[in-house]
């Protein structure tokens, strides 16, 4: 029985068996697996966009929702993650190649004066593991950081994130110089971290709070689909 | 000098050999010897929190100040001596070659330490009763491998480091604080031994009440007591409010475990109330959540973030007037501080459902 269990041959397996397979390698973390798996789907055809989307990004749901509902935790989504990086890297440049759509871009980091980056490190990693594009801006940054990362980056989310009561606030500041200069409507902007609060998002002027990285990661995709339907409609 | 030292320590023609060391535990420690003499201890409060009160701009890093502003940091350990507490912990929090790397201050590990213990050590030795000098240990920040790019040996070095310049400073024992993964506490732990220095460690559980790392309050009574150099005491820090910590303190005290269990908790939860953020927790509620924590099995009472000197004052006037309780029962918990984050924290016979996978393999 074990035996038969261990043996699984990824080349043999019919594509719709594949791509349940490559959902189950992501939950356990295998990265060689699922770099061999886009490989083999590479190979039978499929585009780029196809095994993102379908083998990768779908599988990476399940993880997110198991994180969320307490039966995962993070050393196993991490693992996942990293699984999914590396899908990610060979599909990558064939994605830029093929013109697919983008999952979208993110820059993250800390506000000004916190220094506490573990919660920002998740987000940026289970983002990335969502298939998003990140820049990590690191901690304690500026509005002018912020503007400028904004500006040259032109992404479609802005993420801060603080731990402390006293900087959570800033997030507000940042907000309002977005107002300030008409940039606001630009960004979809998500905050985070453990003090904050729905409320607290809400006061401030932002999208989303987001409760924990797999939050963010759902909310992220909810609002870059609400985004890309506008402009399809608009 | 130092009214607590055990003379016994003193004697011996090592001296010369111990030059270094002359302060270490080779008899007894001096939290040893508190804890054979009493049966609870009152720890500390807040660091940040009771830092920024004096003025310190967050996002510069606290450890600086050690050696730029000696004075508040004085004043920030006489807080907590003067409050009552028996136990207090050094401005190191983020003293290790990973945190101040941020603030380009990697370079200073050792210095820094060592003033922290140094000017920890002097406002001990002059108080009025006896109290130790714990060298606060915080973690890395980084995640370990295979998750993350930090060995254990990396982990064990930088920790290492560290124990060396609080020892250096005079610190009686090593408190590591605040850790989320089982390895991450163990090379906290290892690199204690290799300093020579005892040590207590907690972990903070915050994610519906384990650690973020997904450890419960029973996976890390059993790794404790499985450790090769195992701490004076364990438990808990700072997490989510006061009733999720002793939820926490009851699974350590459930796994019967005989070390001293330590619960230090937050002053209640931020609130963002009128533009704002305060802590829930008035002292009153403190006071009631040390007695508490005494009834669910902790032995050593502190607080953690927005814990201030007068939230410490009502805790010490509280174990020492209030009569100790039967153990309480959740509901009392609540009762008294307030609701869970949680409905569960992952003890007990509950288990989550499993995902069915369609295959397994090794």
């Amino acid at each position: 029985m074990a035996d038969e269990e261990d043996d699984i041959i990824l080349s043999e397996l019919p594509d719709d068996e594949l791509t349940l397979q490559m959902h189950d390698d992501l939950y356990d973390g295998l990265k060689e697996e699922i770099e061999e798996a886009v490989g083999i789907l590479l190979e039978r055809g499929w585009t780029p966009y196809d095994i993102l989307t379908k083998a990768l990004v779908a599988g990476m749901t399940v993880v997110g929702n198991d994180f969320r509902d307490g039966i995962l935790f993070v050393p196993e989504v991490l693992l996942a993650a990293n699984a999914m990086k590396g899908g990610m890297a060979i599909l990558k440049p064939l994605l830029v190649e093929t013109g697919a759509p983008r999952m979208g871009k993110m820059v993250i980091g800390t506000v000004k004066g916190d220094i506490h980056d573990i919660g920002k490190n998740l987000v940026s990693m289970m983002m990335e593991g969502a298939g998003f594009e990140v820049l990590d801006l690191g901690i304690n940054n500026s509005v002018d950081a912020y503007l400028e990362a904004l500006e040259s980056e032109q992404p479609d989310i802005l993420g801060m994130s603080a731990l402390l009561t006293t900087t959570m606030p800033y997030m507000k500041v940042v907000i309002d110089t977005l107002i300030e200069q008409g940039k606001r409507d630009d960004y979809i902007v998500l905050v985070g971290g453990a003090p904050l609060n729905e409320e607290f998002g809400k006061a401030i002027g932002a999208d989303a709070y987001c409760r924990d990285a797999a939050v963010a990661v759902e909310t992220a995709k909810e609002f870059v689909a609400r985004k890309h339907n506008q402009m399809a409609t608009g | 000098m130092m009214p607590y030292m055990a003379p016994v320590a003193q004697i011996g023609g090592l001296g010369c050999l111990l030059l270094v060391s002359e302060r270490t535990h080779d008899m007894t420690d001096a939290l040893s010897r508190l804890l054979e003499t009493r049966d609870w201890l009152l720890a500390d409060g807040a660091t940040g929190t009771n830092l920024f009160n004096m003025g310190l701009s967050s996002g510069d890093a606290p450890e600086l100040w050690n050696v730029d502003e000696p004075e508040k940091i004085r004043t920030l350990y006489r807080g907590a001596v003067e409050a009552g507490s028996d136990i207090f912990l050094t401005n190191t929090f983020g003293g290790n070659a990973s945190r101040l790397k941020l603030h380009a201050a990697e370079g200073r590990v050792r210095e820094l330490n060592r003033v922290a213990a140094e000017l920890g050590r002097e406002v001990a030795d002059k108080a009025d009763h006896p109290v130790v000098v714990a060298g606060s240990v915080g973690p890395t920040g980084e995640i370990m491998e295979p998750m993350g790019s930090l060995t254990y040996a990396g982990a064990v070095e930088m920790f290492h480091e560290q124990a060396e310049g609080l020892k250096e400073g005079g610190a009686d024992v090593l408190w590591v604080e605040t850790i989320s993964a089982p390895e991450e506490y163990k090379a906290a732990g290892e690199a204690a031994k290799l300093a020579g220095m005892p040590w207590c460690g907690t972990m903070s559980f915050d994610t519906a009440g384990r650690t973020m790392m997904g450890v419960t309050s029973a996976n890390m009574a059993e790794m404790v007591e499985k450790l090769p150099y195992p701490p004076l005491a364990f438990g808990a820090n700072c997490g989510v409010g006061a009733s999720d910590l002793l939820r926490t303190v009851l699974g350590f005290s459930a796994a019967g475990v005989e070390r001293p269990i330590i619960a230090k908790g937050n002053a209640g939860i931020p609130k963002y109330v009128d533009g704002h953020i305060h802590y829930d927790g008035t002292p009153e509620l403190m006071a009631d959540y040390a007695v508490l924590a005494r009834d669910c099995g902790a032995t050593i009472i502190g607080g953690c973030c927005g814990t201030t000197p007068e939230h410490l004052r009502a805790m010490r006037e509280a174990l020492e007037t209030r009569p100790r309780g039967p153990r309480p029962s959740l509901d009392q918990i609540t009762e008294s501080l307030g609701g869970f984050s949680s409905a569960s924290d992952g003890t007990g016979d509950e288990e989550p459902p499993a995902r069915t996978r369609r295959r397994r393999r090794g």
